[in-house]
């Protein structure tokens, strides 16, 4: 029987298998950031061990980074602790460090594919749940644990067991304005954040096909929201040509190498998935979610739903919770909801397509009065890029705030957060109760649909700026 | 790592699902760069409301958490782990868990029951009518008891046994030093590398 590219990827990195034992699986690529890594260190140090491949690892600061005076000490004194920590470990133990301020730092997920060290065929982990991003090259890649980082650091290897697989088979064409986060966050709320428990899903169809290496990349980060143990895409002609020159992709006879092998990556067609899913393109919208986790979503033209209408008393009950929590009331149309803050970033859409698409929505448009508009790009590379686009100028004259890269208001650990009560719309993957800071309140929605909520201050897709005339000419 | 073997204490019914690891530890606790010290972290949102079923009297010293379904979903930090092991838990039972949480756990001797949703529907109805109610998760034979309640569990081997004898992960990998090397020897040359060695 055939098998499916995950399980070719697995087989690929089998060090030792052993009846009654999970599989021993080789690491290609580690990477690591300041919050998951210190007791990883601490435990190698306490045992004598040192790490076995840092030609493999590679460190970033992005969680606790500051996004505005980065040139200043940061004020926080646990944060500051938190990245010399990192900065320490990294000297003692020889690995790559790309700190704030230096040109490659950035969200972990955005900066090992900029680098083109994440590899069609590889694996590749990293003590952070989102790491299922890189799996849009065809690697295996998955979040692990602080013990697990240890483990990593001083073996290169990790005991895994086995997976599920999943397809999800996207057919036909994306409609105009309907973007990966759309999909991807349609696909969550069909399959709940549960749905995806113990599987790897690989994403397939024509519509997954059409997408850039960077849609891609939104749609398996989102893979864990689903509850998947990984995301991937078979690797093409897309993935070869957007690895194609990068810093760490390979070049000469090993490019032609590689190819070869990558092209072998594709699920057998006599392959079967533990569990298929298929969904029509066609039908999908702008979509954003009400709740208070990334499975409650819903059609930007839909209203808050009834909690009464789930069949499920543990879904009424978590709706119940998120409407109190969120301050909706069901049957409110998602397009009255104001918000106060909109965030364009993170490891789901702080890429520069993201920064684009959002652009070109404020391009010549003004931000709405009260609406507190942030834009942080997802490496410092992304910024510079689109700086040298101007899209930076286009954000400032728009009346948002361009900031430095990092993990910003994602999560909050830095001084980027939503007060208590306070209701955003975000591009990033989560929607948890006080994610973005205690109280607050969060909308996941596109790029575009975080741009066209900005003008109007409500909930809004870019085609409801019909209206909304852009005044000047940038 | 400690051993575990069987353990017996109180519990706490936490009639919640999909609670991630935002709530069981928020982010600005992920700033610690220690294992210990995250008991006071612990469900720190609902732990600010004195009805929530942690801060009632009775359910001090409580040892066992029984938790509605999909626990632990969302961000890897294994600091969920560390903070229900710092508050002094021993065991979690839900009907499902989430895949990393669940690793994070058993790698830390924090051990995850899974067992179906009538059995915690029947834990839950025990304990909130007897907080004083006792609770024994037995790793040797598989199984939870309670009063009126009992209930074999399934982990598998592997898991059970690092877990029964309190063995670290790393040692057991190092033993097959050998074969690491060999794979790494038959590695092709295109794949990446961050540093040039
Ligand atoms: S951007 Fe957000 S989701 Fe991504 S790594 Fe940072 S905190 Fe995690």
């Amino acid at each position: 029987m055939g098998r499916t590219l995950a399980e070719k990827v697995w087989d690929d990195h089998v060090v030792r298998r052993a009846e009654g034992e999970p599989d021993l699986l080789y690491i290609d690529l580690h990477l690591l950031h300041e919050v998951t890594s210190p007791q990883a260190f601490d435990g190698l140090r306490k045992s004598g061990r040192r790490v076995r491949r840092t030609d493999l690892t590679i460190a970033t600061e992005d969680h606790n980074t500051p996004t505005i005076d980065i040139d200043k000490p940061i004020a926080d004194p646990v944060s500051r602790t938190q990245l010399e920590t990192l900065r320490k470990n990294c000297a003692e133990f020889g690995i790559r460090l790309h700190p704030l301020g230096d040109a490659e730092q950035g969200v972990v997920h955005v900066v090992g594919p900029q680098l083109g060290l994440t590899q069609p065929g590889t694996t590749v982990v990293c003590g952070d749940s989102h790491t299922s991003t890189h799996g849009a090259f065809g690697a295996l890649a998955f979040g692990i644990g602080t013990s697990q980082v240890e483990h990593v650091l001083a073996t290169q290897t990790l005991p895994m067991a086995p997976f599920k697989t999943m397809a999800i088979t996207v057919l036909g064409e994306l409609p105009e304005g309907v973007t990966a986060k759309d999909l991807i966050l349609a696909i969550i709320a069909r399959i709940g954040t549960g749905g995806g428990q113990g599987y790897v899903i690989e994403y397939r169809g024509q519509a997954i096909e059409k997408l850039s290496m960077e849609a891609r990349m939104t749609i398996c980060n989102m893979s864990i929201e689903a509850g998947a143990r990984a995301g991937m895409i078979a690797p093409d002609e897309t993935t070869f040509a957007y690895l194609k020159g990068r810093d760490h992709a390979p070049s000469g006879a090993e490019w032609d190498e590689a190819v070869a092998y990558w092209k072998t990556l594709r699920t057998d067609e006599d392959a079967v998935f533990d569990h298929e899913v298929v969904i029509d393109a066609a039908e999908l919208a702008p979509f954003v979610t009400w709740g208070t986790n990334p499975g409650q979503g819903a059609p930007l033209s839909a209203s808050v739903p009834d909690p009464a209408s789930f069949a499920d008393p543990g879904e009424r009950l978590a709706a119940e919770k998120a409407l109190e929590y969120m301050g909706l009331s069901a049957g409110q149309r998602l397009r009255d909801i104001a918000v106060d803050t909109v965030f364009v970033g993170s490891c789901t859409n702080g890429r520069i397509e993201d920064l684009r698409s959002a652009a070109a929505v404020l391009r010549g448009r003004r931000i709405a009065e009260g609406v507190r508009m942030l834009v942080v790009p997802g490496s410092a590379r992304v910024a510079l890029q689109a700086v040298e686009e101007g899209l930076d100028r286009v954000f400032v004259e728009a009346g948002a705030e361009w900031r430095h890269a990092g993990c910003s208001m994602c999560l909050g650990m830095n001084p980027d957060q939503l007060s208590p009560g306070e209701r955003s719309a975000s591009t990033s993957n989560r929607n948890f109760e006080g994610r973005q800071g205690k109280g607050g309140r969060t909308h996941l929605v596109s790029p575009q649909v975080a741009a066209a909520t900005a003008v109007t201050g409500r909930l809004s897709s870019p085609a409801d700026l019909a209206d909304v005339p852009t005044a000047v000419e940038v | 790592m400690e051993a575990f073997t069987t353990h017996t204490g109180r519990a706490v019914p936490l009639r919640r699902g999909n609670v991630d690891t935002d709530q069981i530890i928020p982010a600005h606790w992920l700033k610690k760069v220690t294992r210990d010290g995250f008991e006071d972290g612990l469900f720190e949102a609902w732990r600010k409301d004195p009805d929530f079923v942690l801060n009632q009297p009775e359910r001090a010293g409580a040892t066992v958490l029984v938790a509605g379904r999909d626990f632990g979903t969302g961000s890897s930090r294994e600091h969920a782990v560390w903070a229900l092991q710092n508050y002094g838990f021993k065991a979690v039972i839900s009907s499902r868990f989430a895949d990393i949480f669940r690793g994070n756990s058993l790698k830390n001797g924090l051990l995850t029951v899974v067992l179906p949703q009538e059995t915690v529907e029947a834990l839950w109805k025990l304990t909130e009518a007897d907080p004083g109610a006792e609770v024994t998760v037995d790793l040797v034979e598989r199984k939870v008891t309670a009063e009126g309640i009992e209930a074999p569990f399934e982990l598998d081997e592997n898991a059970r046994w690092r877990l029964l004898e309190g063995l670290d992960d790393i040692s057991i990998t190092l033993q097959n030093e050998e074969a690491i090397a060999a794979f790494e020897a038959g590695r092709p040359a295109y794949k990446p590398r961050t540093q040039v060695a």
